[in-house]
């Protein structure tokens, strides 16, 4: 078992440059990608933006991404020993690294402003 | 600055888990406008949608019952300290709100008879705890709640508006500021009353359940508004959180469910019972309460008798695979793709930060003493003293959501303070000033606000949690104040507008570090232990200290006092009531 995988994550939001980062991250048996992309945030790099709520129960169903190329919940999604590379769902807009705009439409300030209700 | 984003409203709800959306609902049928936020989605982000099963309720469809027994069980779970005002309440008003979210079709199990089916939990005297199958409780009411406050004519939502403060004029509610998460702009709501309904605190713990969203953030805006708390020493610390072997995609609260309806057997690493060694008994059954039996298992672990992560077994070896299905259909394949029979082999839990019974002071109304400032569900302080009951998280929710929007409508005429945009100044300068300040972006990568909160966590796990003494708490409080003073202020983060997750850490450490400070101070003044609040220095319960504690804010320092128990009003006596 590896000590460490790397995570490879999309950074930038709309309308910068968007580029990828690697970073290394230490390997527990049964860990999900979640975990790795809270152990940066908490370690390495507290900027990297993720939407999160309920941190391990899949039940918010905040954490969907994409995770070597499949749409995943980062909560479910088992690390494997090889890492991951961990993108924004490619179907929503982006708003900075792997957030992306699920809000739904009538719960947003720009509807609300927007004077619906 | 140029203009921020303003909004009107009748009442702003802070906070859209069970609670928030309860007293949306209620407000707009109180014909009231009400504007509901959470600073993740609506609906999703607390911790209502987490709950696993059980929601304790005297509807009687199990066996007969009664809201006055259900009352005594709160109070007794209490250890003395319970608002009796608040749990009469909760027990009395519990039944008309499960049957209204019956009619909404939240889908309670029901029996072959075509009743609800009811369970029994610990320190419930009575099969008492309705449901929704299987460990669908949370999910099933987030969703039947959203069904109905998205067809509410008078509620706006807004999903990802984190609220910064309440804004407060002469003692009056005027409004609040908050953040646009998405594209980090500041918004300014006008509202003649504010209800604080954001959950929690158990984010401050290494070890908790529930979302990240749970860090204190109603309690310090109460106390930074004017209002006061109470019972801060009390966090509650579940029993049996899954420890090992690592699970995904399950909450670690999920061997409540197994216990409600399957027993299953808890045990030392000798592989022995233990409960009974602390005064309550637990073969097979799941009775013990849940402070005696995070004690034990906590004190085993010290002992050296703990299983081999740190905590104790939990067997259902006993039970077959044909019921173990029936009870849990697919869950038990869930598990299975976790690596866990549970027929094979015991899983290992431990204690866990799972609730807080202290809070924002209110009265029987939810009102605060700061006027048009109300709170709501696990937010509100009190209904369960220094323990609390079995599935009254959920059913509080409801309760005091509904009463918290209804009061606040029918209150409406005589609140509210004008608007003024001088009131909301210092907030917004606030948020610029922590933008202004932000690191250079060749110090990209830096992670003080996440160690900090780590930091915390640890703290306050280690020494503000489960087994407390003097002097762990003293050298906690000692820390968390210089947290506050010093590192807090150092943050530096990033000066980017969308999405930016230091801003929020540094508004959710604000919050966290201030109730961390009012739970270590409470916890040293109360000498003594009961309940969740054990002293390994102080370890009787001492009929001296049957009184509640309050934290008021005085400039930055949280101030403790001394106040005697709202009891239930004489009319409500459960033992007169019963008779």
């Amino acid at each position: 078992m590896p000590e460490t995988v790397t995570i490879k994550v999309q950074r930038g939001a709309e309308g910068e440059f968007l580029h990828t980062e690697a970073f290394d991250v230490p390997y527990r048996q049964g860990m999900s990608a979640l975990d790795a992309l809270m152990w940066i945030r908490a370690n390495i790099d507290s900027s990297l933006a993720i939407r999160y709520s309920c941190i391990n129960a899949n039940a918010c169903k905040e954490c969907m991404m994409r995770i070597d190329g499949r749409t995943q919940y980062a909560c479910t999604a088992r690390l494997g020993t090889d890492g991951a590379t961990i993108e924004p769902l490619p179907n929503k807009r982006l708003i900075r690294d792997v957030v992306t705009d699920i809000v739904p439409p009538k719960e947003t300030l720009g509807n609300l402003l927007g004077g619906i209700k | 600055m140029s203009t921020p984003t303003h909004l009107e409203t009748d009442i702003l709800i802070v906070g859209a888990g069970g609670a928030g959306m309860y007293a949306a609902v209620a407000a707009a049928r109180g014909g009231a406008r009400a504007l509901l936020v959470d600073k993740s989605l609506i609906s999703r982000g607390g911790s209502t949608i987490m709950a696993q099963m059980t929601v304790a309720v005297a509807v009687g469809e199990e066996e007969p019952d009664h809201w006055t027994h259900h009352l005594a069980d709160t109070l007794k779970a209490g250890r003395g300290l319970c608002n009796g005002e608040l749990a009469a309440a909760l027990c009395r008003e519990a039944p008309d709100r499960i049957r209204e979210m019956d009619r909404w079709k939240v889908g309670w199990a029901r029996g072959e008879n075509g009743r609800m089916r009811q369970v029994m939990a610990p320190g419930h005297q009575l099969q008492r705890c309705v449901y929704v199958d299987f460990l669908n409780t949370g999910p099933a009411v987030a969703k039947t709640l959203r069904t109905q406050v998205a067809q509410g004519d008078n509620i706006s939502r807004v999903s990802g508006l984190a609220i910064l403060d309440v804004v407060v004029r002469d003692g009056r509610v005027t409004g609040a500021v908050g953040m646009n998460m998405e594209d980090g702009a500041p918004v300014t709501i006008a509202a003649k009353a504010v209800i604080l309904a954001g959950g929690g605190l158990t984010r401050l713990y290494a070890r908790n359940s529930a979302s990240v969203n749970m860090n204190g953030d109603s309690y310090a805006m109460a106390l930074r508004a004017g209002a006061d708390l109470i019972d801060m020493e009390f966090p509650q610390f579940f029993p049996i959180g899954h420890l090992a072997p690592r699970l995904v995609g399950m909450d670690p609260i999920m061997w409540d469910p197994f216990r409600y309806k399957l027993g299953g057997r808890l045990l030392n690493g000798d592989m022995d019972e233990f409960i009974e060694n602390y005064g309550e008994s637990d073969s097979g059954k799941y009775t013990a309460m849940r402070d005696v039996t995070s004690y034990a298992i906590w004190k085993e672990l010290e002992a050296g008798r703990g299983s081999p992560a740190g905590g104790a077994y939990l067997s259902f070896e006993h039970i077959p695979e044909n019921q173990l299905r029936a009870a849990f259909g697919p869950v038990i394949d869930r598990l299975a793709d976790n690596g866990i029979d549970l027929t094979r082999r015991p899983v290992e839990v431990a204690p866990i930060a799972h609730y807080h019974m202290g809070g924002v002071r209110v009265d029987a109304r939810m009102r605060t003493r700061v006027s048009g400032l109300y709170a709501a569900g696990e937010a509100v302080g009190g209904a369960n003293g220094a323990n609390r009951l079995s599935g009254n998280a959920i059913s509080e929710a409801f309760v005091f959501g509904e009463r918290a929007g209804r009061f606040a409508a029918e209150d409406l005429s005589e609140l509210g303070a004008d608007w003024g945009a001088a009131d909301a100044a210092p907030i917004l300068d606030e948020l610029a000033a922590l933008k202004s300040r932000a690191r250079p972006v060749d110090q990209h990568r830096d992670a003080t606000s996440g160690k900090l909160w780590r930091e915390l966590q640890e703290l306050m796990w280690n020494d503000v949690g489960l087994l407390r003494t003097g002097d762990k708490l003293a050298r906690a409080l000692d820390r968390i104040q210089a947290m506050r003073r010093d590192d807090l202020a150092a943050l530096q983060p990033p000066g980017d507008d969308a999405f930016n997750m230091e801003i929020l850490d540094w508004y959710d450490l604000r919050a966290g570090l201030l109730v961390a400070e009012t739970i270590a101070m409470a916890a040293i003044n109360r000498r003594e232990s009961r309940g969740a609040h054990q002293r390994e220095d102080l370890p009787n319960q001492d009929p001296d200290f049957e009184k509640n504690q309050t934290v008021t804010l005085d400039g930055e320092t949280p101030v403790l006092g001394w106040m005697d128990v709202v009891r239930a009003p004489r009319e409500l006596s459960p033992v007169e009531a019963a008779q």
